[in-house]
C-alpha cells in the first residue's frame, strides 16, 4: 500500500456534439486537471454549475458516455486504474454519490435500491440500519422515488455508497436544491464517512460548503484546474496565489461580496494560455503561453506570477 | 484520429434522394399518355429488355403504368401530406393558445379520429365524397394530421413558457398574433419534418384504398389499380405483375422514410452528439 | 374509491366518444352522393321497372326519408340490439356481423398476440445495444414492413406460400363447399395462419420501434448509470431496470394497437378473400349497404375504445406514479 488513495494526473475531457446544421465540435470540458486523494481525507473541486465537472466523476467511475473521451491517468492505491479494475472495484470500493432523484430507477422501491438487489435477512438489516442512522424511518424503504423530498433523497443516495463500506467516495454535486441547513447535514455526513477511513472526493460548485467540510480544495475555471490549496488558506486573500482564488474569496458573503465584471469563458471559446487571462487586472502578454504549473507552500498554482507579486 | 463527418455525408445523400424522386414523379408524369396506350398485338407479355415489368391483358407497357402511377401516387402524396401538415399546425396551435374549452374539443376530435381504424375512415370518407381522386385526397388529408397536431401542441406549451414569450403577450399583442410571430419560427423544423415523415403514411393509404375500390378509378394508372388487378393473374401464378409494381412504390416510399429520418436527425436537438 | 370513481371517469369517456363515432359516421354515410339505386340494381334495371316498384326500391334503400329522422329511428333501434338489416345479405345486420365477427377475431387475437411478444422480444434486442447489429437488422425490418402496403406483403406472402410451395391455401376461411359448422379447429387454423402471419408481420414494427426507442432511453438515463457504477452487470441491469420501465409503455401500445390491427386485417381480408368483418366493411361500402357500414364502425369502434380504456386503466392501476398522485390530487 503506498502512493495516494486516488491519484489524477493531466486529465483532459473532451465533449463531442454537432450545433445546429452540419458541424461538429469537440468541447474540452475539463482540461490537464490533478487531484489527490488520501484516506480520511476530503477534497473539494470547485467549478461553475453546468460546466460538465460530473464528467470528471464519471470518468473515474469508467462510465463515461460514448461521446466524451477521456485523456491522462488515473491511479487508484499507486495502481492505474484501467478500465478492468474500475469494472471490478466500482459498487465495492468505489462509490459514487449522483446528485439527483433522476439516479434512482422510477419505478423500484427504495428499499430495493439501497439493497441493490441482494437479499437475505443481513442485507434487511443493513438497509434498516444505514437509513435508520441518517433519520429514515423503516417506512421509506418502500416508498418509490418520486415520493421523497430533496433532503430525504440526497440521505438515500448516501445510504447507498454506504451500505458498501466503501474506501473512495465520489460526491456529485450533493447539495443543490438543499436549503443551508440541510446543505451542512449533508456534508457532515460525508465528513464522517472520512472520519471512518475513506477518502472523498467533493464535486461541487458551492465554494463556502465545500470550505466548511473539505480539507483540500481544487479550483476549477472554465475546465482549467487553476489552483489547489488547504482549505484554510480561504482565511485570508494573501495566502491564496491565482487572480481568479483571490476573486473568489472577495466574492464571498464574509469578505464583501464583491464580485468581479465579466463571466467565465464557454468551453467553446476559450482563449489561448491562461483561460482567466481576458478578465485577469494583472494579465500581461506572457500571459497567452503557456502557464506552467507551479509549487506553492500549500499546493499549487497555474500562473505566470510569483506569488502575491502584482 | 479522423473522423469523417456523418451528417455532411447524410445531408449530400439526401439531396440526392430529393433529386431521384423528382425525376421519377416527371418521368411517370412525362409517360402518362403512352402508359394508358392500348396495343392488342402485344398483349399478355412477359418481361423482356423492351418491356421490363411486361405487358397486361390490353397490351399496355406495365413499366410505363407502374412508372406513371408512382408518380400519380407521389404527387397525390405530397398534396395530402400537405394539407394535412396545415391542418396540424393550426389544429395544434389553436389547441395550445385559444384555452381549456379549444383544447378539449380538439382533443375529442383527434380522439375520435383516431378511435375509427384508419382504412375504415378512410372508406367512409371517400364513399361520403362519391369515391374518386376526390374521395381518396379529401380522406387522406383529413386524417393524418392528428398525431403530428398533438406534438405541436405539445410544442407550443413549452414554448409558451418561455419568458420572450410571455413578454409579448404582456405587450399586449392577441394570443395568435404572438403565437404566429414568435413561435412559427421555433415551430417550422417539426413541421416540415412531420410533414415529410407523412408522406409514407399518404402514399401507403391512397394505394390500399385505391387497391379496395374506393380510390382511383380503374382506368387511371395507379399503383393500387395495377397490384388489384395483378390479383385475378396471381393465383395463376403470373407474379410478376405483382411483385414489381410493389417493390418500385416500397422504393419510393422507403425513400421518403429516410428524408424524415435524416431531417429528424439534423434537426433534433436530443441527436445533438450523433 | 378514488380507483372506482377514476374507472368510471375513463368509462363514461368512451361511451362519450362512442356516441361521438356513430353521430360522425352516420353524416358521412347520409353526405354520400353515390345513389344506391343505380349501384345495386343498375341503371337498365330501374328504366325498365314500373313507378311502383321503383318506389318500394326506394324505400327499401331509405332514399328520400330525412337524415335525422333515420339517425333516431336507428339509434332507437340500435339501443334495443337491432342493427337492421343489411341491404346486401338480406339478413339482420346483427347476425352478418356476428358470424363475420368471430371469423375475425380468431385472426386478429393470434395477429395481436404473435406482432406483440415478436415486436416487443425484437425491440429489446435492438434497443439493447444502440447502433449494434441487430439494432441495424431490427430497424431495417421494421422499416422495410413500414415501406410496403400491408395487403402487398399479404400477396407476396400468397405468391410463395400458396401458389408457388402449395404449402397453405390460398383463402376463405374454411375449405370450399363445407358448411361453416361441420368445420374443425385444424382447417380454420389451417386456413388462418397466412392471414395471421401478413397481419402479424406488418404488426411487429410498430411496438418493436417504440419498444427499441424506451429502451434506448432507459439504457442512457442517470438511474441506468448510476447502477452501472454501483457495479451492476449489463444483464442484471436490463432485467432489474430495463424491463421493468419499458414493459408497461409497451403494453399500452399494444392495447391502442388494435385500430391498426383491424385496419390491416380490412387489407389482408381482401387479399385472402377471408370472410370476417374488413372484407364485409368493403363488400358493404363498395355496395352503398349503409346500415351494414354503420353496425361494423360502430362495432370496431367499440372495440378499439375499448382497448384504449383497457390500456388507460392498466396503466393508472400499475404504475406507482399515477396511483399514488391519483391519491393525493
Amino acid at each position: 500500500m503506498d502512493g495516494h488513495l486516488l491519484e489524477v494526473k493531466g486529465l483532459s475531457i473532451t465533449f463531442t456534439q454537432y450545433e445546429r446544421g452540419l458541424r461538429r465540435v469537440s468541447l474540452p470540458v475539463i482540461r490537464d486537471l490533478g487531484v489527490t486523494v488520501d484516506r480520511g481525507e476530503m477534497v473539494a473541486v470547485i467549478g461553475s454549475s453546468g460546466s460538465g465537472k460530473s464528467l470528471l466523476a464519471h470518468a473515474v467511475m469508467g462510465i463515461l458516455p460514448y461521446n466524451a473521451s477521456a485523456e491522462g491517468e488515473i491511479r487508484y492505491q499507486g495502481e492505474i486504474l484501467t478500465e478492468k479494475r474500475k469494472k471490478a472495484l466500482r459498487g465495492r470500493e468505489l462509490v459514487l454519490v449522483p446528485q439527483s432523484v433522476s439516479y434512482l430507477d422510477p419505478l423500484m422501491r427504495v428499499g430495493e435500491q439501497v439493497k441493490n438487489g441482494r437479499k437475505g435477512r443481513k442485507w434487511e438489516e443493513a438497509c434498516r440500519r444505514v437509513l435508520g442512522s441518517y433519520g429514515l424511518g423503516p417506512e421509506t424503504e418502500s416508498l418509490y422515488p418520486f415520493q421523497l423530498s430533496g433532503g430525504m433523497t440526497r440521505r438515500v443516495l448516501i445510504s447507498t455508497a454506504v451500505m458498501e463500506n466503501p474506501r473512495l467516495v465520489i460526491a456529485d454535486e450533493p447539495t443543490p436544491g438543499l436549503h443551508p441547513e440541510a446543505a451542512k447535514r449533508v456534508l457532515g455526513h460525508f465528513r464522517e464517512m472520512t472520519e471512518a477511513g475513506a477518502g472523498v472526493l467533493l464535486i461541487t460548485h458551492d465554494l463556502n460548503l465545500a470550505l466548511q467540510t473539505a480539507d483540500r480544495v481544487v479550483v476549477l475555471y472554465a475546465g482549467t484546474a487553476v489552483e489547489e490549496t488547504d482549505s484554510r488558506a480561504f482565511c485570508r486573500e494573501e495566502t491564496l496565489y491565482h487572480p481568479y482564488t483571490r476573486a473568489l474569496y472577495r466574492a464571498m458573503p464574509e469578505h464583501g461580496f464583491k464580485s468581479e465584471p465579466g463571466s467565465q469563458p464557454y468551453v467553446k471559446e476559450l482563449p489561448s494560455g491562461c483561460p482567466y487571462r481576458p478578465r485577469c487586472a494583472m494579465a500581461g502578454p506572457e500571459c497567452a503561453g503557456p502557464v506552467p504549473l507551479r509549487k506553492t507552500d500549500r499546493g499549487w498554482v497555474r500562473c505566470v506570477r510569483k506569488e502575491g507579486e502584482a | 484520429m479522423r473522423m469523417t463527418n456523418r451528417r455532411r455525408t447524410m445531408a449530400v445523400w439526401m439531396i440526392l434522394t430529393v433529386l431521384l424522386l423528382v425525376l421519377v414523379t416527371a418521368a411517370g408524369w412525362h409517360f402518362r399518355e403512352a402508359a394508358s396506350l392500348t396495343d392488342f398485338s402485344r398483349k399478355n407479355l412477359a418481361p423482356c429488355p423492351a418491356y421490363p415489368f411486361g405487358t397486361d391483358f390490353m397490351g399496355r407497357d406495365m413499366f410505363l403504368r407502374t412508372l406513371a402511377g408512382l408518380s400519380s401516387s407521389i404527387r397525390l402524396g405530397v398534396i395530402t401530406a400537405a394539407v394535412s401538415a396545415v391542418i396540424a399546425f393550426f389544429m395544434g396551435l389553436a389547441a395550445a393558445v385559444l384555452g381549456r374549452t379549444a383544447d378539449a374539443v380538439i382533443g375529442g376530435l383527434i380522439d375520435l379520429i383516431m378511435g375509427i381504424p384508419h382504412i375504415l375512415l378512410l372508406i367512409l370518407i371517400s364513399y361520403a365524397c362519391g369515391k374518386g381522386f376526390w374521395g381518396v385526397t379529401i380522406g387522406i388529408s383529413l386524417t393524418h394530421w392528428t398525431s403530428l397536431a398533438r406534438l405541436i401542441r405539445g410544442e407550443v406549451l413549452q414554448l409558451k413558457e418561455s419568458t420572450y414569450v410571455k413578454i409579448a403577450s404582456r405587450l399586449g399583442h392577441g394570443k395568435l398574433k404572438t403565437a404566429f410571430a414568435h413561435m412559427t419560427p421555433h415551430l417550422l423544423p417539426q413541421f416540415v419534418t412531420g410533414l415529410v415523415l407523412m408522406f409514407p403514411h399518404a402514399i401507403l393509404h391512397e394505394a390500399s384504398v385505391t387497391f379496395l375500390g374506393f380510390g382511383l378509378p380503374p382506368e387511371e394508372p395507379a399503383v393500387g389499380i395495377i397490384l388489384s388487378a395483378s390479383m385475378k393473374c396471381l393465383v395463376m401464378g403470373k407474379w410478376c405483375q405483382a411483385l414489381f409494381p410493389g417493390l418500385l412504390l416500397a422504393g419510393a416510399v422507403l425513400l421518403f422514410h429516410f428524408l424524415g429520418q435524416g431531417l429528424l436527425l439534423l434537426w433534433d436537438p436530443e441527436n445533438a452528439h450523433r | 374509491m378514488e380507483n372506482a370513481k377514476w374507472i368510471g371517469m375513463q368509462l363514461l369517456r368512451m361511451a362519450v366518444l362512442l356516441a361521438a363515432v356513430t353521430v360522425t359516421v352516420f353524416v358521412l354515410l347520409s353526405l354520400s352522393p353515390i345513389d344506391p339505386l343505380t349501384t345495386n340494381v343498375g341503371q337498365t334495371a330501374l328504366g325498365s321497372m314500373s313507378g311502383e316498384q321503383v318506389e318500394r326500391l326506394k324505400e327499401y334503400w331509405g332514399v328520400g326519408t330525412p337524415a335525422a329522422a333515420r339517425f333516431l329511428g336507428w339509434a332507437r333501434d340500435f339501443l334495443r340490439g337491432d342493427m337492421g338489416i343489411s341491404l346486401l345479405y338480406r339478413r339482420p345486420v346483427a347476425q352478418v356481423i356476428g358470424e363475420r365477427f368471430f371469423n375475425s377475431v380468431w385472426l386478429m387475437i393470434w395477429a395481436w398476440l404473435l406482432s406483440g411478444f415478436m415486436g416487443f422480444g425484437l425491440g429489446i434486442l435492438a434497443g439493447r445495444k444502440r447502433g449494434g447489429t441487430a439494432d441495424r437488422l431490427v430497424t431495417g425490418y421494421c422499416l422495410l414492413t413500414a415501406s410496403t402496403p400491408a395487403f402487398w406483403i399479404a400477396m407476396v406472402l400468397l405468391m410463395i406460400f400458396a401458389v408457388w410451395l402449395k404449402w397453405l391455401p390460398i383463402g376463405l376461411a374454411v375449405p370450399i363447399g363445407t358448411a361453416a359448422d361441420e368445420v374443425g379447429l385444424g382447417d380454420r387454423i389451417y386456413h388462418m395462419i397466412l392471414p395471421a402471419l401478413a397481419l402479424s408481420l406488418t404488426g411487429i414494427s410498430s411496438v418493436a420501434l417504440h419498444t427499441r426507442e424506451k429502451l434506448a432511453a432507459v439504457m442512457e438515463s442517470d438511474y441506468v448509470l448510476f447502477a452501472r457504477a454501483r457495479g451492476e452487470s449489463e444483464r442484471s441491469i436490463l432485467v432489474r431496470h430495463g424491463l421493468k420501465n419499458i414493459a408497461l409503455p409497451a403494453m399500452t401500445l399494444q392495447f391502442a394497437s388494435v385500430s391498426e390491427i383491424f385496419g390491416g386485417s380490412v387489407l389482408v381480408e381482401q387479399v385472402f378473400s377471408y370472410p370476417g368483418l374488413g372484407q364485409a366493411a368493403v363488400t358493404a361500402g363498395l355496395g352503398s349497404d349503409v346500415p351494414l357500414l354503420m353496425g361494423i364502425t360502430v362495432i370496431t369502434a367499440a372495440v378499439v375504445f375499448g382497448g384504449n380504456t383497457a390500456a388507460n386503466i392498466l396503466y393508472g392501476l400499475i404504475d406507482p406514479r399515477m396511483r399514488k398522485g391519483r391519491k393525493k390530487g
